[in-house]
């Protein structure tokens, strides 16, 4: 018996970091909501096309592990700040696809009463302080929000998610070096797609891996494979114990890749239909993290269509959501610009 | 209430308002360069470290749209952060936390933040800093909507703006005119508030109103009282808020004497002048005017270094005076 739980344990201790963190239960929420993030980006597109969506959209399908990874150590009272390319970081932190789809279709019920539209997608009851249109425009924020939690104890931790385009943003530079000189817990996470919308890492960043920039400021500094989940969530409970402890910031460089283009104008001329097809067809975070699932016994076939299937009810319900939900009155336009006006 | 009100200094009153909401108010804190130990680049701040410590009095690194973006981000979770800059000029680092976070959050995300954030801009020139350390950007500021944009004129009204700063949910700039900084005036003791978004009349007048903001305010009761001389009677509104900007005082002060002239520091086209006027072009106040609208404003140029060139960029008292003997005299 005693060797039997040895060699059992041995099994476990070998098993990759999600196996041995997450029960089943919710090994298989992970794969889900990794699922719902696709398909609800899949649906904004779909909708975008039917002329049901206006303005444009940044798509993170192909980014979705990365996403799931960081925010399986955050509590619902945790903070992220998000870029624009946020849908995956808004559905990962906990959002009602409901409500960004109302958002997105311009409608008071969605999560900004259809002020802010998919830029600016943000759910701050749950922690989420929002997109952000501005190329590195939340990292500072997002020291500030990790200062508030220092200075009133309330043991949160602050994520700002950005891309490899912001490391060459000068707030990057200056938020980095805040966080670090006073200790605040907050993590970093750069999201490599390798192009700053038409402008490969390689032209426009001095450093091979972003993650080198971190000590310039004296953090550590991580890079994960971002397409495997559980290097992601081992990468961010790390940083998380560390900021929880007071111990200071970390910079992760998750990489990745998008599929779709830098937004809806995008005509990929920078880029090789052969990459984008690499990527899919052998790198893919939602294939990779099911044939793991697979192989070690948490999920059959079976599981992941009803899983698929229950994503697709949602996705359907929230689109209907958003087509019933009212548009706001042009005569609130004024609203919400002063706390006094509304 | 009277025997509570001494003579402070425009700095003091600032900094006697900052102690007070941080006394009153453990979520209000400072943020600036060189506020610390150093007591700011002004003595603004003074030596309000030592009573505070230098969590509560906090210097920051040369970072002013990282500093700016860490005050906007504590505001939105629950702290109150008073925010100095150096000079005005630097603002134009932190344009991006300014116009397109702090102003817009709440708006952006439906009502569901706000960014209750103090910015403090000593700005103005007259202190031979020359072009990057002398501006008046105030109107930038004051023409994106979500900020609110002060200019106080006095210690009494400094102190108690800034304190309505503080309460006020939304971002507020102030504009304090450094040759401002050592003007001493009657300060009342203890908590008080002065209201955003409404002018003041500083001295009642038949004749001429003059709309002025900040040292202009001071400048234009100087002339005043040389034209009082000549039995001209100048009327003299002290703006104080740029946005919202109270434009009922600014028409029935025109409505009463007919005629209008605009002093103020900052460059003279595309800016407050220019708004000042549209709002009494745009009014019923329109059909009492005797004589066209004149603004006196910044020349077109950037600030100089020699002094007398400096002083030739920006309203002089006698500029004023001649301006507004020439409306009322009927020579425009």
């Amino acid at each position: 018996m005693a060797t039997a739980k040895k060699k059992a344990d041995e099994e476990q201790s070998n098993l990759p970091f999600a196996y041995r963190q997450y029960s089943t239960a919710e090994l298989k929420e992970v794969l889900r909501k990794m699922y719902l993030i696709r398909r609800f980006e899949e649906g904004a597109e779909d909708s975008y096309m039917r002329g049901l969506i206006h303005g444009t959209m940044h798509l993170s399908i192909g980014q979705e592990a990365s996403a799931m990874g960081i925010c399986m150590p955050l509590t619902t009272d945790d903070q992220i700040t998000s870029t624009h390319r946020g849908h995956g970081h808004c559905i990962a932190k906990g959002a009602d696809v409901k409500r960004m789809f109302a958002e997105f279709f311009g409608k008071t019920t969605g999560y900004c009463k259809g002020r802010g539209g998919s830029m600016h997608i943000a759910d701050v009851s749950i922690g989420n302080l929002g997109a952000n249109g501005i190329v590195g425009g939340g990292i500072p924020i997002a020291v500030g929000a990790a200062l508030s939690a220092k200075r009133m104890k309330t043991g949160k931790v602050v994520v700002s998610f950005f891309g490899d385009g912001a490391n060459n943003e000068g707030a990057f530079h200056e938020a980095l070096n805040m966080a670090s000189i006073w200790k605040l817990p907050v993590i970093f996470v750069c999201e490599n797609n390798g192009y700053g919308m038409s402008t490969s890492t390689e032209r426009s960043t001095a450093v091979k891996n972003i993650a080198e920039r971190a000590a310039a400021y004296s953090m550590p500094g991580v890079i994960v494979n971002g397409n495997i989940f559980s290097e992601v969530a081992e990468a961010s409970h790390a940083a998380v114990e560390r900021a929880r402890a007071g111990e200071g910031p970390t910079l992760i460089e998750s990489k990745t890749y998008r599929y779709r283009g830098h937004s809806k104008s995008d005509r990929n001329r920078y880029r090789t239909k052969e990459e984008i097809e690499d990527w899919i067809s052998n790198r893919d975070p939602i294939m990779l993290f099911e044939n793991e699932l697979k192989e070690f016994g948490v999920i059959d076939e079976n599981g992941i269509e009803a899983i698929r299937a229950s994503v697709r009810a949602e996705i359907e319900a929230g689109i209907e959501f958003a087509k019933a939900s009212p548009s706001p009155q042009t005569s609130d336009l004024a609203n919400f610009v002063y706390t006094e006006q509304a | 209430m009277d025997a509570s009100v001494r003579e402070l200094s425009y700095s003091q009153a600032i900094q006697e308002a900052m102690a007070l909401a941080m006394e009153a108010d453990d979520r209000v804190f400072l943020m600036g360069e060189d506020i610390g130990v150093y007591g700011g680049a002004f003595q603004v701040t003074g030596d309000l470290v030592d009573r505070f410590g230098s969590e509560r009095v906090m210097d920051t690194p040369i970072s002013e749209l990282g500093g700016a973006g860490v005050a906007v981000g504590a505001a939105m979770t629950g702290m109150r952060p008073i925010f100095e800059f150096q000079f005005s000029d630097f603002a134009t680092l932190a344009m991006e936390q300014i116009v397109n976070q702090a102003a817009k959050m709440r708006f952006m995300l439906g009502g569901e933040v706000s960014v209750p954030v103090v910015m403090r801009f000593p700005a103005g020139s007259g202190t031979g800093a020359a072009a990057q350390h002398s501006q008046s950007l105030e109107a930038w500021l004051g023409h994106v909507p979500g900020l609110k944009v002060i200019q106080p004129a006095t210690p009494h009204d400094v102190k108690g703006m800034l304190l309505a700063a503080v309460a006020d949910p939304d971002p507020v700039m102030i504009f304090e005119h450094k040759l401002l900084y050592k003007m001493k005036g009657p300060v009342p003791e203890g908590h008080y508030t002065v209201p955003i978004g409404k002018a003041e009349v500083r001295r009642e007048g038949r004749d001429l109103t003059i709309v002025a903001t900040s040292i202009m305010v001071h400048k234009a009761l100087e002339a005043a009282e040389a034209l009082a001389a000549e039995g001209i009677d100048i009327e003299i509104v002290d703006l104080r808020t740029i946005r919202p900007m109270d434009k009922d005082t600014i028409i029935a002060s025109v409505k009463k004497t007919s005629r209008l002239l605009c002093v103020y520091e900052a460059v003279k086209t595309l800016g407050i002048g220019a708004e000042v006027s549209a709002a009494v072009a745009e009014s019923e106040a329109f059909d009492y005017l005797d004589a066209p609208i004149v603004r006196l404003g910044g020349a077109e140029t950037p600030i100089p270094y020699n002094p007398e060139l400096e002083k030739a960029t920006v309203p002089q008292v006698p500029d004023i005076v001649a301006a507004a003997r020439d409306l009322v005299r009927g020579k425009r």
